[in-house]
């Protein structure tokens, strides 16, 4: 996904002129995951996004690639404290009736990663995270995750909250049925509990600029005159 | 006195490289905030051996957790665990790495002690009233300042954002036990495989040598090996296109959807610069881009750059690293 995008004024938020929201990769690999255990197994997917009215566009693809119905949690910005937003999900959640909740490893924008493991802990429900493999069998579960340089796999009993990397599945396109189907199907909006974010954006601002590079020259008639440089003004080698 | 919390972060019985960096970014902290530096370092019986190595880098103290069953990874008895040491005292933070591990436990914690937490950050600043970090977002384009208050304030510290130095003290060595029944976890791990053996870990590795789609093909990625090879201590990436065509496993991608990485030394072989795989890699400290295409996006975050045929200029690099290899 290509993002173009301004700062505004107060630099601290981004221009909303001209932003497109999209679920996100991590985010469409976790719906794609869930409808294929219901495919499976029965049951349904409800998707479920924090945000102003804006986000609906988003939850009607969730609902035009299949999922059964959408609930919006309604809040005029989304904070950036993971914890605030968990918050808000366990609030809606915390009456149970599911067995799996699914979220992307880490949301594209915000890039933060905390809010399943977070929730998870709220709800006080098992959870492993950043999983590249799923196996349900009678109400257990099993998952692979990946570290840096080896993988574990992790056993789990359901309900569980599970958070989706890539490689497990990958998202489906919606069918003009489903597109059709989407407009018919529930879509309800509640207000988020998001209480008080303590985790606050000070300022962003674009990445420190990489001082000028420069080439060194063409062809391998190049290369010791790169050497010389990563040994003697770099010193990396 | 408040003191800062550092995970030390191991795995089949060894400290991992970036426990030394969480002990070290703990010990700056402290060092602003004033306070001392608490090490909590989890393990099976035996773990305790690598405790001393902790106060080389700064930690006052180092709490030590053994049971057999902390053998492998259990992000329930951790969690449970760190959010009790946390609860009692008084910590103005406690850091992990925003390792696989880091990543998981530390919102665990957060969410136990209802406190927030900035993720993968590249550095922060502990302030009387607040704790201020910097997080790369939106696929790298923007640095957001993030401010956190109450205490302890949690971070994730993106690996390799600090260099590990030492800081030396005779660390105090205490014992504790876990704060919850391993055998009550729910989730537990089953099997830990290691993969490509003794391979260099990205995370870990203080040189990448990473490949694109300008290799051609999977078998041209040698000429990649060799470079690394040859440089010694570095390991080898690669870009989505190459990981997405099964040239590389999945594991080696470097980008936004991949691996963030922050080496010294980064060498993009026939890599265009797409902003996805920017994100992964600009905060590398010096970045060598080799491309035919004197236009490619790679040239604007490189610090040097040869324009021309990897498939000449490659093996020159690692014939000339070797020679010099030979001479010192």
């Amino acid at each position: 996904m290509e993002m173009r995008f301004s700062l505004s004024g107060d630099g601290k938020s981004l221009d909303q002129g001209g932003l497109k929201y999209e679920i996100g990769d991590f985010d469409g690999y976790a719906l794609e995951v869930g409808l294929q255990l219901v495919e499976k197994y029965g049951g349904e997917v409800v998707v479920i996004s924090i945000g102003p009215d804006g986000v609906q566009e988003t939850l009607r693809k969730g609902l035009a690639m299949g999922a059964a119905r959408a609930v919006q949690l309604k809040a005029d910005v989304v904070p950036f404290d993971g914890l605030a937003i968990a918050r808000a999900l366990s609030a809606e959640l915390k009456d149970g009736g599911y067995d799996l909740v699914l979220f992307g490893r880490v949301a594209t924008d915000t890039a933060n990663g905390t809010v399943g493991p977070m929730t998870a802990e709220l709800l006080d429900l098992p959870c492993v995270t950043s999983i590249s493999e799923l196996e349900i069998l009678d109400g257990q579960g099993r998952a692979r995750r990946e570290l840096e340089g080896s993988a574990e796999t992790m056993q789990f009993p359901l309900p569980a909250v599970l958070t989706i990397d890539e490689g497990i599945a990958r998202p489906r396109l919606a069918s003009l049925k489903g597109i059709m189907a989407a407009k018919k199907k529930p879509l309800e909006v509640k207000p988020a509990q998001l209480g008080e974010a303590r985790l606050t954006v000070e300022s962003m601002a674009l990445p420190p600029e990489r001082p000028p590079g420069r080439i060194v020259g063409e062809g391998a008639d190049a290369v010791p005159e790169l050497l010389r440089l990563l040994q003697t003004e770099a010193k990396v080698l | 006195m408040a003191a800062i919390l550092a995970f030390a972060e191991s795995r089949n019985g060894e400290l991992r490289k970036v426990a030394f960096e969480t002990v070290v970014a703990a010990r700056r902290a402290a060092d602003a905030a004033g306070g001392e530096v608490h090490a909590m370092l989890f393990g099976a019986p035996g773990i305790a051996s690598q405790a001393e190595a902790l106060g080389r880098y700064g930690a006052d103290l180092v709490t030590v957790v053994e049971h057999a069953a902390l053998e492998r990874y259990s992000p329930e008895v951790l969690a449970a665990t760190l959010a009790q040491r946390l609860q009692g005292t008084d910590y103005r933070g406690a850091i992990f790495a925003a390792s696989a591990q880091g990543r998981d436990l530390a919102p665990r914690v957060a969410a136990k002690l209802g406190v927030s937490l900035a993720s993968d950050v590249t550095g922060f600043e502990f302030q009387t009233d607040a704790v201020t970090a910097q997080h790369p977002a939106y696929t790298g384009k923007l640095i957001v300042t993030l401010r956190l208050v109450g205490n302890p304030a949690l971070l994730t510290l993106r690996p390799g954002a600090i260099t590990p130095a030492e800081h030396p003290r005779t660390a105090r060595i205490e014992t504790a036990a876990p704060a919850m029944n391993p055998a009550d976890a729910r989730v537990t791990v089953t099997d830990l495989s290691a993969r490509g053996s003794a391979k260099l870990d990205l995370g870990e590795a203080t040189i990448i040598v990473s490949g694109g789609r300008g290799l051609r093909a999977a078998e041209n990625f040698t000429l990649v090996e060799d470079l690394a090879a040859a440089i010694g201590n570095a390991a080898v990436g690669a870009t989505r296109a190459v990981t997405d065509d099964g040239w590389r496993p999945a594991t080696d991608q470097i980008g936004q959807t991949g691996r963030l990485v922050s080496p010294d030394l980064y060498i993009a072989v026939g890599i265009s610069g797409a902003v996805q795989h920017l994100a992964g890699m600009r905060t590398a400290k010096t970045i060598v881009a080799i491309n035919k295409d004197k236009d490619a996006p790679i040239f604007k975050v490189a610090d040097y750059g040869i324009v021309g045929d990897l498939f000449e200029i490659v093996p020159r690099l690692t014939e000339e690293i070797r020679k010099a290899r030979k001479e010192h």
